[in-house]
């Protein structure tokens, strides 16, 4: 199987993947990109902790240390954790619906390199006069205030990578609605999917709003509006409100899915079916619901007013419910299972506390009045901080152990695996934990230096050194993964030997057609069922083995993507009287937008079918993984 | 070997103590050691939620902790197959029921606290004889400095708060350019400056900050407002109120000029024969608001130079040659702009330096 790959040169692996549609290899591409970002990230965060590392330390000017918070946020947000997910999204959620592709294939593709772009974009502004150094929140005045291109880059390389994100949650969601296989009905979705179902929705309701932000952004900055200057009869506290609206439900965007890769883990390693699946279902569309109906909770010391701050207050507390019956619902899945400690297993045990620490701050924080001592301090850090690395980071290392067999069809190292999560987890408890006390010791957030004396200097430094920890931890993985590669010791269907959904009952990694005949879903767990009965082949059918139709490969999404790439150099210095070439650059990055899109529509490609024979013979060698015809 | 073990049990005790003792940061600063109602009843209501945290915490740790060491593969066989369990409609209402319970102990204190500290209606009340009862403080926040203005007292300061003990103090808070946010946490929460709208609040203060180590209380700006956001910090003055009274009464009259000699060569620099400093800074408690650089009537009192530096003529001196080396991003205009296209004498900086500290009203 493989061997088919290596005859192929480089240059058309490279082609491949510039023009592949197939949700497999764009996930590899999502993780991949999204793997690279989280690095730089992850850089950005070490050179923050060298800057805190002790009082007056003048390792970062503080121009350059607000640069570093902002892409450091941006980037695991934007550019790290969401498009991560959406890679374990694009992996594993067709298959365990029994699809051949999600609904969309070319969409899916568009949405990636619209997300690749824009990251690149934003990077960029890193050697192009400056980076953005507003925050992640990037709040009105300041934003317009900040002189640089910095907020120019933001704005636009979100926008461009929001729409590749809206396009990818509005293919997922059509994809769970129309293409189960048969059987699956909503109540036998495997939580992944329901997870992914459910956060693909809030990508689709909450991203326009930010979209509506940045578009107010971008003409006040670069067209002279006034919707945020004040002098001018503006409003700043409108960004505040449309990006928190959309900032809210962009953490639990985050989140869902990360507790679908959970949910999944301790099902599969305690060899058990998940306690209260449909407790656990309720709980997720409810959170995904409460999740619109409480951004102010950001804006508590705004002075919205004690009407609001009360209502708000309680509405985000409302939250903690679903939450818990989460948390409790899977300790009772784990208990009286058989639990088998592989890494995957380990990161999900590790969650649980981890999260319950970071799930209890946030019910602090609800406290309206409280909040006014904790907001904007090194509280707030460490409470997000609990969530995000507690939560959705652990939730994509192990995604990444538990995934990587499906995807590449090697397994990664256990023992350097575990090496990884110890470093990891207790540098990131090191960091963290002792931020909260820096918190309600008085320090504010977003500082990039601090006097000595002030009851800082030793926390600020433990933290330091804890996050020297998790680099380590990251590196361990990095290896993991170059040895793994080398290795390459390939592994059958179902690797991990307690697979219960259908992802486990094809090949690893699934040929690209994915399931050369439907399978018929039988319940909940399906390939458990299957395997608890004896069936060998893991899966009953649902139709005879017949022609598949596939979409065939295009460049046209890079292309489009890369036409917007262009224009949004035009757009960013367009207010620049020393650049005569940006209405040029402007129009031509336009024109190959709107020249793809002519293109595709125009030209009939209706793609290609495989015959039965071809799909026989290929059975016979066990599956064609690679795409190829 | 005992010997050993006593001492590292001392050792162990000692730690624990220090760690105990310094854990609660600094008097000046931390929300722990709280010095006024507002923090007072914050400082409850983040030991009443982490009391009802802890409970849940200790919930989840005995059931975590029992599951994986109850239910362990390698205890239990490899052969072994679970029970398939869908799930417990009892279990799911104990635990939907007890966290509402929990959050509605905590929901009480909430409401009525977040209503109880937005209350600012006595803020303009006024007594028989048209007198405001409480003092205001109208606050304005510029890039990296803040202004305090006691608007019925017709004074104004900045970077230094000088409030009196144990009465409500109500404070109007707008920011002059971009928005930023007021926070003293060892009094209470923060409240945002923002660039469009005047919000308002109270603060108590309990406290005589001559009592603390370092004489003041620490402000510091907690949203995000350009380079030097780290650096924007102020300080507060709590005195009593026979005290406070008679700070501005100092303040309402004119400043005599300098005595000294070299703080009158500072003096004359400083004015519009000079460097025209006087242009921005003023230096009459009397002045007016919103001039574009902080007020210096009190400079001499103060604590710190522009807000964050040791207090003495020599960071005065670096802070006059290079603003922008020390707080950058900062409207002060550079030293040779100031002084004709030249940078100033060392001479003329000492004597720049001994005004400014002659600028007091606390005798």
């Amino acid at each position: 199987m493989s061997s088919l790959a290596q005859k192929k040169g480089v240059g058309a692996i490279i082609w491949d993947y510039l023009t592949t549609v197939d949700h497999k290899k764009i996930a590899i591409l999502y993780l991949i990109s999204g793997g690279i970002f989280f690095l730089i990230g992850g850089l950005e965060a070490m050179l923050i902790r060298i800057q805190l590392m002790k009082a007056g330390n003048d390792f970062l000017s503080a121009g350059l240390y607000n640069e570093m918070i902002t892409m450091h946020g941006t980037t695991m947000i934007f550019l790290a954790a969401m498009p991560i997910l959406l890679g374990f999204m694009n992996a594993v959620m067709p298959l365990q619906i029994g699809a051949r592709d999600v609904a969309f294939p070319f969409l899916n593709s568009l949405g990636f390199w619209l997300f690749f772009f824009g990251g690149i974009f934003l990077n960029l502004s890193w050697f192009m006069g400056g980076a953005p150094d507003a925050g992640w929140t990037n709040y009105a005045s300041l934003a317009l205030a900040s002189e640089s291109h910095g907020i120019d880059f933001y704005a636009l390389g979100l926008t461009i990578s929001g729409f590749g994100t809206l396009i990818g949650g509005i293919n997922f969601l059509v994809t769970i609605i129309n293409m189960r296989a048969p059987g699956m009905t909503y109540m036998r979705m495997p939580l992944f999917t329901w997870t992914t179902f459910v956060a693909s929705a809030l990508i689709l309701l909450a991203f326009p709003p930010l979209t509506v932000g940045l578009f107010f952004m971008i003409f006040d900055r670069m067209f002279g509006a006034n919707f945020f200057v004040v002098e001018m009869g503006g409003n700043t506290i409108i960004w505040e409100h449309l990006f928190w609206i959309f900032g809210h439900p962009e953490v639990y965007i985050l989140i869902l899915p990360a507790f679908g890769i959970f949910s999944e883990i301790f099902a599969i390693f305690s060899r058990k079916r998940l306690f209260g699946y449909t407790a656990l279902v309720f709980a997720t569309i409810l959170i995904g619901f409460y999740g619109f109906m409480v951004w102010a909770h950001h804006m508590f010391t705004v002075g919205l007013g004690p009407t609001a701050n009360a209502v708000f207050a309680l509405a985000t507390m409302i939250i903690a419910v679903p939450t818990g019956i989460k948390i409790f619902n899977w300790l009772l899945t784990i208990w009286g299972g058989s639990i088998k400690f592989t890494v995957p297993m380990v990161y999900a045990v590790a969650f649980i506390p981890s999260f319950v620490a970071g799930g209890v701050t946030g019910v602090m924080q609800a406290i309206a009045p409280l909040d006014y001592q904790l907001h904007d301090s090194y509280f707030i850090v460490a409470h997000f901080h609990y969530v995000i690395v507690g939560g959705v980071v652990l939730a994509i290392l192990a995604g990444v152990h538990l995934y990587w067999p499906k995807m590449f069809g090697t397994m990664l190292s256990e023992k350097l695996g575990m090496v990884t999560f110890w470093f990891f987890f207790i540098g990131f408890h090191l960091t963290f934990f002792i931020q909260h006390f820096l918190g309600l010791l008085g320090m504010p957030r977003r500082v990039y230096t601090f006097g000595a004396d002030q009851g800082w200097d030793l926390f600020n430094a433990i933290s330091s050194a804890g996050a020297l920890l998790m680099a380590i931890g990251v590196i361990v993985l990095l290896v993991n993964v170059v040895i793994t590669t080398v290795k390459n010791v390939r592994v059958g269907n179902d690797p991990w030997e307690d697979g219960r959904t259908l992802e486990w009952a094809i090949p690893s990694p699934p040929p690209f057609y994915n399931f050369a005949q439907t399978p018929l879903v039988r319940g909940l767990d399906t390939y458990w069922i299957e395997k608890m009965e004896g069936n060998k082949k893991g899966m009953v059918y649902a139709e005879p083995l017949g022609d598949i139709h596939m979409p065939n490969g295009s460049i046209i999404p890079f292309i489009m993507s890369f036409g917007m790439f262009v224009a949004s150099f035009g757009a960013l210095y367009f207010q620049d009287d020393s650049k005569p070439w940006t209405l040029a650059v402007l129009i031509i990055g336009l024109a190959i937008l709107f020249g793809s899109m002519l293109v595709r529509s125009l030209k009939d490609d209706l793609g290609f079918h495989i015959t039965k024979e071809e799909l026989m013979e290929d059975l016979k060698k066990g599956g064609n993984t690679d795409g190829s015809k | 070997m005992m010997k050993g073990l006593t001492n590292w049990r001392l050792f162990a005790l000692m730690t624990a103590l220090l760690v105990f003792l310094s854990g609660c940061g600094r008097e000046e600063i931390s929300t722990l050691i709280p010095a006024g109602k507002v923090a007072q009843d914050q400082f409850n209501l983040l030991l009443l939620s982490t009391a009802v945290m802890t409970f849940v915490i200790i919930v989840v740790t005995i059931i975590f902790v029992l599951a994986i060491v109850k239910f362990r593969r390698s205890k239990l066989g490899d052969d072994m197959i679970p029970e398939q369990v869908e799930g417990s409609a009892k279990l799911e209402f104990i635990w939907t029921a007890v966290p509402i319970v929990l959050l509605l102990i905590l929901a009480v204190p909430t409401v009525y606290s977040t209503f109880d500290l937005a209350d600012v209606t006595a803020m303009d009340s006024i007594d028989e004889e048209g007198n405001q009862t409480s003092l205001t403080v109208n606050v304005t926040s510029y890039l990296y400095w803040w202004e305090f203005e006691y608007p019925e007292q017709g004074i104004v300061t900045a970077q230094e708060l000088v409030v009196p003990t144990n009465e409500r103090v109500y404070f109007n808070l707008i920011s002059a350019d971009i928005k930023h946010s007021f926070w003293i946490p060892s009094i209470g929460g923060k409240l945002d400056v923002n660039p469009e709208n005047v919000n308002k609040f109270y603060l108590e203060f309990d406290k005589e900050s001559a009592l603390l180590d370092d004489g003041v209380y620490y402000g510091k700006c907690a949203e995000l407002c350009g380079p030097s956001h780290a650096l924007m910090d102020f300080k507060v003055k709590s005195v009593d109120r026979e005290e406070f009274d008679q700070w501005v009464a100092s303040m309402q009259e004119e400043p005599e000029p300098a005595s000294e000699t070299t703080a009158q060569a500072g003096e004359e620099l400083f004015g519009l024969e000079g460097a025209s400093c006087i242009g921005c800074h003023a230096v009459s408690g009397t002045a007016p608001a919103g001039m574009p650089g902080p007020n210096l009537a009190t400079f001499g009192d103060r604590n710190r130079v522009a807000g964050f530096m040791e207090h003495t003529e020599e960071n005065i001196k670096k802070w006059i040659q290079d603003p922008q080396k020390h707080k950058p991003g900062n409207l002060m205009p550079d030293a040779k702009t100031l002084n004709g296209g030249e940078d100033f004498t060392e001479e003329e900086l000492d004597a720049l330096a001994a005004y400014l500290m002659s600028l007091s009203v606390e005798q």
